[in-house]
């Protein structure tokens, strides 16, 4: 009876982590990167000054104010974003038209004028990535992104259900024995960081929460849009639904309504000012709280009558239970107000879990080798599977290096070059998947390690070349954005140097291991 | 000739994708009627509408997981579907009966 839910729940485990197991690995792997999302922005992005966090709010208020009236007076929609932490490290404007015509700028405030700063996706895309996929519709992205999150769900908690005697396992490492050293490794990672994969990958799943079950709102607010607009109102207020009067009225001064809220909260506590309307009878000014560090993701807002100036609604950071809930789990999901040592942890416990899905891929083929091996039955699936094994696994990473070299390569007026940047990525990743496709696979994986271990160990090379904040310079000088961005990537060359070393002979031609089948099928 | 492997012979494999269905299909009608019954019955208890929702809509992917797991773990393909489809049309009943509860 056990025995058969154990093989059962193993044959779950085994392919609920397969058939999504590619997109979870770029899942994660983005995610982790995402961590350090304005980091990668600012090494793909040089020429910015480093970033200030001491100039006065109204300043910069005032600044932004101007700029938004002269770039976009008729938009629907402002957003000003403050600079108060490395989440937000310079003034952001964004803008929203009613025809859904966007803009965004990243505002010097000596000059009043946008950065001169070459076009680059940075590491906004790469984060982006991680939910939105690229190239695809994104309500299709999504889909794959929830579908794929499921089965990581399923696959966690299979994963468990088999593996119980977790203390065990986790102390249990025997290296250099095929498949059982896979096994381990795969173990290790697993158990090590178990609590952060539940966390993050049912947190995960809900962000996206009301597009794959629209069912559940739908049942007690209807299935219009008008249905669906009163579930988010009730949830984050009616404000930004508040329609234009279309008769025009100057706005009061932000910078005024600003001196409002500091005066309430302190200074420096501003995050962000959202205005509706510009410069309509009915415009509305909300002002928001950043927060005070802690992992609730929402913050007091205040909303002001844009053309009177006058106090209308304060929302406080926590308006219900259940919403609070949401709020803390999606707040430990992004880790914005982890300090620097639980942000490495964070991003240890990502990479973790990008090496274990890794590690369940590999373990796959290992063991469907050895299953070939002895019944002589190949099969064209293992094949598919151990090619692009290896032109994801070393692969992607290659080409995250190739976004990175192609932000130092491409031309500054190429128009575009952002996009290129992003093709470059890809393009990348597609022709790995072609040399692990065309190569023996020993040498495939061989040579896909020497090619990761030159493209991360060179980059510094390549920032001396074409840049001036290159490590020679930022390591005395103190600029630790630039300094750990190039030490980052001469630690993960060596990495796939201790990869291109060790591990092709282990993957490509493993000895038999007396690790017992799961069953393969279900017979009832 | 179609090539077999050595292991599975089609009847498993009608039976596997029968309890995969049940499991993606069934599962998610069952988390769907699931979590629609229990929104109804916070708001009955005089929790609010959008709270008794998010309620509900955390709770679904729970109960998502564990029919998925349930389809796989129980003896038959036929009881894979049962044991989704009774309790989802039992929550689809008790749910219709409650109605949709506080006025908007």
């Amino acid at each position: 009876m056990k025995d058969f839910f154990r093989q059962s729940m193993a044959w779950l485990h085994t392919w609920s982590g397969l058939v999504p197991g590619w997109i979870l690995y770029f899942v994660f792997l983005t995610g982790t990167l995402a961590y350090f999302d304005t980091e990668i922005d600012r090494w793909m992005k040089p020429e910015m000054p480093p970033a200030r966090f001491d100039l006065p709010a109204a300043l910069l208020v005032e600044v932004a104010q101007q700029r938004l009236v002269a770039q976009a007076p008729e938009a629907q929609r402002w957003f000003v974003g403050l600079p108060l932490d490395r989440n937000q490290p310079y003034l952001r404007l964004f803008w929203e038209t009613a025809d859904g015509e966007r803009g965004n700028e990243l505002l010097d405030p000596a000059t009043r004028a946008p950065y001169a700063a070459r076009e680059t996706g940075g590491g906004q895309l790469l984060y982006r990535m991680h939910w939105n996929l690229h190239y695809l519709p994104r309500d299709l992205a999504w889909w794959l992104v929830g579908a794929a999150t499921l089965g990581m769900f399923v696959a966690l908690i299979t994963g468990i259900v088999i593996h119980v005697k977790i203390f065990k396992d986790f102390f249990t490492f025997r290296p250099a024995k095929g498949q059982r050293s896979w096994l381990d490794a795969h173990n290790v990672l697993s158990v090590s960081a178990l609590p952060f994969h539940l966390m993050i990958t049912f947190t995960g799943l809900l962000f996206m929460a009301s597009t794959y079950m629209p069912l559940i709102v739908a049942a007690q607010y209807g299935t219009s849009k008008e249905g669906q607009r009163r579930f988010v109102q009730e949830m984050f207020g009616a404000t930004r639904e508040t329609p234009a009067a279309g008769v025009a009225q100057p706005g009061v001064a932000l910078a005024q309504l600003l001196a409002s809220a500091e005066a309430r909260w302190g200074g420096g506590m501003v995050d962000s000012i959202e205005v509706i309307n510009p410069g309509d009878a009915n415009a509305r000014v909300i002002i928001h709280h950043g927060g005070d560090g802690g992992v609730l993701r929402s913050g007091e807002s205040l909303t002001f009558h844009g053309a009177s100036g006058g106090l209308l609604d304060t929302r406080a950071a926590v308006t219900s239970t259940p919403k609070a809930v949401r709020d803390v789990l999606l707040g430990l999901h992004e880790g914005l107000f982890a300090g620097p040592l639980l942000r490495w942890i964070y991003v240890f416990s990502g990479l973790a879990g990008t090496a274990m899905i890794a590690t369940g891929l590999v373990l796959w083929v290992v063991k469907r080798r050895q299953r070939a091996a002895k019944s002589g039955v190949g099969g064209r699936g293992l094949a598919l599977v151990e090619r692009i094994n290896i032109g994801t696994v070393i692969g992607l990473p290659v080409a995250i290096g190739a976004y990175f070299w192609a932000n130092r390569l491409l031309p500054a007026e190429l128009p575009g070059r952002g996009d290129w940047e992003v093709h470059a990525m890809f393009l990348t990743w597609l022709a790995l998947l072609a040399h692990a496709a065309l190569r023996p696979v020993a040498h495939a994986w061989t040579e896909q390690f020497a090619i990761a271990t030159l493209i991360f160990a060179l980059l510094p090379l390549l920032n001396v070349l074409t840049t001036d904040r290159h490590l020679l310079r930022s390591l005395p000088a103190g600029d630790w954005i630039f300094a750990g961005f190039d030490l980052a990537m001469l630690a993960i060359a060596a990495g796939f140097f201790w990869g291109l070393c060790r591990l092709p002979r282990r993957i490509a031609a493993t000895p038999a291991s007396d690790v017992p089948e799961p069953l393969a099928e279900l017979r009832s | 000739m179609a090539r077999r492997t050595a292991r599975t012979m089609p009847a498993d494999r009608w039976r596997v994708a029968s309890r995969l269905l049940a499991a993606l299909a069934g599962g998610y009608l069952l988390a769907n009627v699931a979590a629609i019954l229990l929104a109804r019955l916070l708001v009955w208890m005089s929790v609010s509408r959008a709270d008794g929702v998010l309620i509900a809509v955390m709770l679904s992917f729970l109960v998502y997981t564990g029919a998925v797991l349930w389809a796989f773990a129980v003896r038959s393909a036929t009881r894979a579907w049962t044991g989704l489809l009774v309790p989802a049309l039992g929550c689809a009943v008790l749910a219709w009966l409650l109605g949709e509860g506080a006025a908007s």
